[in-house]
């Protein structure tokens, strides 16, 4: 099963290279990671998306806490929370296409952040399902290249009848 | 008081109650050096840096102390691996210091420089490189910390040529800002009182226990432990000596080579207790088959180490001293402890029955046989020697035949399998206790490893016996190929090898050479009182193997018996 890992470590060097490290020497999956400062500089915090059945993904947790420059790790998949990803996508747009990805972007609420006459680049966010629908419904007009930047995630502040805006 | 970054070194090695360094010098280090020279720490300068990362290794595992070792950039550092590899698989707690070359150079491929750091991220608990003069004091404070803490270990610390010149105020600090590293010691309260009713409902308990017994101190525990439940104990290779050897409820070690008695017991005991240990494949065996019918509780200061092979019952993390002395003062309240040891009493007569059925023993041919040396070093050092070992038949013998008594007195590199590693760990152990008796048993493989080190011990009159068990081979490799390689001995024959007596003393240590059964009992005295480090060469039977023996990745039940 997929997991979303909450990882607050100590903003040092080497640290990214000990938790890359870790799952490569031990044969876990990364799919993303995204890694940036919290708002004490001194304390970075990690969202890695893994996957593997529960006996991995405890022993991943549990590894994940011996590294002595971790300072906690959460599971969030088993608790209330958000999550989102930005991604920018290159997409055809010539003649009538252009009106039809203009409409897209409205619809999802994205932006179009670079403009030539035959290319859009778009930037977009959203969980993954909302990625997905826009690129699937992107993909028959031309997507020509996509950058995502991994998922980011956090826990909510109330753990029920929260509501996701997507 | 301001002073360079050498100085702040050897006084912040001071606090730390370092008494000795094994090292050897290079160019980055030269600051150090030149600091070393006028100090009080003792430092053995050994002839290969594998070997000073082995001594420190064997001087930590018979003090409890950190073992400390330092070396200089490039492949001083990079011939530190394989010892900071074997103390980081038997949690061993050293410090290896590596010389850096200099901060502005650091990533140009500089002359001598390696990237200690990456290349030992993944067999050391912690490293640090150190990138500024003021941080050297705090950064060897945390790497002694974290080396002994916890589940102890290795530690990298790589300095850098200019930081160990700079110069800094120095103050040692006296707390440790580590708020990601919190070890856990006391055992979940809850958690050990579930264990001791589980415990109480079985008929057919067994005691498991590895190197977190001798590395937490708890033998006397877990001797306390036992004896109130009157149950079998079992040791893995790392966990000898944490109970006595000669005790009537010690089944000897468990696993590939263990024991009868031992891998019948863990094979249909209903409750293993482990403590300590981690469920090696080389002591389960053919995982799915091991303790099949036994509910597990596991006690262990590593979370990971729990549920990791074998899912258990019961979890228990902390230090097993503690968690031991907490179990035993419920179990001597406890009223159901007596009818407890009755009903197992059938039990213990079914595993007396497995011992004397199948004890360990060998045949006796004309030829001197390995386990018989051992026999008579167990006999004249009556167990109160400090004994290491190589790797392969020599050292699965010495785990078999040697009952050894007391924590910190076997030396063995269990986890990675070191070859080279008993030598220069015994002359480590004999630094640290002078007065001790230290003897390597070793193969004729093995000691080929790190001979080197017969200079240092020399030097430093470091008077340790080498007991060769020489079978002219590369013993328990052709073991294997002769019993699962239809007896192609491919590339394990060793008898082209230098004359060991002729070595030793161009060496200017003393040699020995032993056919005959009859020599060894007065050669192994001589030995013992030698004023010089002694190589005895024990000419044995070639083709001997151990027995019993569970071929790799079988169920422990399925053991061959010679
Ligand atoms: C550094 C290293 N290289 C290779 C091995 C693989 N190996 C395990 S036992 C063994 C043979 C050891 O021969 P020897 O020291 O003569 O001991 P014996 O088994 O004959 O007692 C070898 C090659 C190892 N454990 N360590
Ligand atoms: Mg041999």
């Amino acid at each position: 099963m997929r997991h979303t890992i909450s990882l607050t470590v100590e903003n040092k060097f080497g640290v990214l290279a000990r938790v890359a490290g870790l799952f490569s020497g031990r044969g876990y999956n990364i799919e993303s990671l995204s890694v940036a400062e919290t708002l004490d500089p001194s304390v970075s915090k990690m969202t890695i998306v893994t996957n593997g059945e529960d006996k991995i993904i405890e022993q991943i947790i549990k590894q994940l806490n011996k590294l002595i420059n971790t300072i906690k790790v959460v599971d969030l998949t088993v608790t209330g929370h958000v999550e989102r990803e930005m991604v920018l996508i290159k997409v055809s747009a010539s003649g009538e296409n252009r009106t039809e990805v203009l409409r897209l972007v409205d619809i999802f609420r994205g932006k179009i952040v670079d403009v030539s006459p035959d290319t859009f680049v778009i930037e977009l966010t959203g969980d993954e399902e909302k990625i997905g629908a826009v690129l699937n419904l992107l993909k028959p007009l031309g997507v020509k290249d996509i950058v995502r930047t991994g998922k980011v995630a956090m826990q909510r502040s109330i753990q029920h009848n929260s509501i996701d805006n997507k | 008081m301001k002073m360079n970054g050498a100085k702040i070194f050897v006084e912040s090695l001071k606090k730390e109650g370092v008494d000795t360094i094994f090292g050897y010098p290079g160019g980055v280090v030269l600051y150090i050096y030149d600091e070393l020279y006028h100090s009080d720490i003792k430092h053995i300068l050994v002839r290969h840096e594998q070997g000073a990362a082995h001594m420190a290794d064997g001087y930590a595992r018979v003090t409890g102390k950190v073992g400390v070792a330092l070396v200089t950039s490039g492949p001083g550092a990079t011939n530190t691996v394989t010892g900071l590899a074997t103390a980081y698989m038997d949690s061993i707690p050293i410090v290896v210091f590596t010389g850096q070359v200099p901060t502005n150079l650091v990533g140009n491929d500089a002359f001598q420089e390696a990237d200690i750091v990456g290349i030992t991220r993944s067999c050391t608990k912690h490293n640090f490189l150190i990138k500024n003069v003021k941080d050297i004091a705090k950064t060897i404070k945390e790497a002694f910390y974290i080396a002994r803490t916890g589940r102890p270990g290795p530690v990298v610390v790589d300095i850098p040529k200019d930081v160990t010149m700079d110069s800094a105020e120095f103050s040692y600090p006296d707390d440790i800002e580590l708020p990601g590293y919190k070890p856990t010691y006391e055992g979940h309260t809850n958690q050990i009182k579930r264990s001791i009713d589980m415990i109480l409902a079985s008929k057919k308990p067994v005691i498991y226990t590895g190197g977190g017994i001798i590395s937490s101190g708890a033998s006397k525990e877990l001797f306390a432990f036992a004896e109130l439940l009157k149950a079998p104990v079992t040791n893995t290779l790392m966990g000898l000596g944490g109970f006595p050897g000669e005790h009537p409820l010690f089944l000897g070690m468990l696993g590939m080579h263990g024991t009868y008695a031992a891998n019948m017991a863990v094979t249909h005991t209903d409750m293993l207790v482990a403590i300590g240990a981690r469920f090696d494949d080389r002591v389960t065996g053919d995982i799915s088959e091991f303790a099949p019918e036994a509910k597990i509780v596991h006690i262990d200061i590593d979370p990971t180490s729990i549920s990791k092979n074998v899912e258990v019952d019961i979890p228990i993390v902390g230090n097993a001293k503690s968690i031991l002395a907490e179990m035993n003062k419920l179990l001597k309240q406890d009223k159901r402890l007596k009818g407890f040891v009755r009903e197992s009493e059938d039990w213990k007569t079914l595993i007396n029955q497995w011992k004397e059925s199948h004890p360990l023993t060998y045949k006796e041919t004309g030829k001197l046989k390995p386990q018989f040396v051992i026999e008579r070093i167990y006999e004249l050092t009556k167990g109160n020697a400090i004994i290491t070992t190589e790797v392969g038949q020599n050292q699965m013998w010495t785990a078999q035949f040697y009952k050894f008594g007391k924590p910190r007195t076997f030396v063995t590199s269990g986890g990675l399998g070191t070859m080279g590693y008993g030598f220069p760990a015994a002359i480590g152990a004999k630094v640290a206790m002078p007065e001790a008796t230290v003897i390597d048993i070793a193969g004729d493989g093995s000691i080929q490893m790190n001979i080197q080190e017969l200079a240092t011990a020399v030097q430093y009159k470091v008077n340790v016996v080498v007991a060769i068990l020489n079978n002219n081979y590369l013993g328990m490799v052709r073991q294997w190929q002769s019993l699962f390689y239809g007896k192609r001995y491919s590339h394990t024959d060793m008898s082209h090898k230098p004359d060991f007596v002729k070595l030793a003393d161009a060496y200017g240590a003393k040699g020995y050479a032993v056919e005959k059964k009859n020599d060894v009992l007065p050669v192994l005295k001589e030995a013992l009182k030698s004023k010089l480090p002694v190589l005895i060469d024990f000419r044995v039977e070639e083709e001997e193997d151990v027995y019993p023996m569970v071929p790799s990745g079988a169920s422990l039940k399925k053991m061959l018996l010679a």
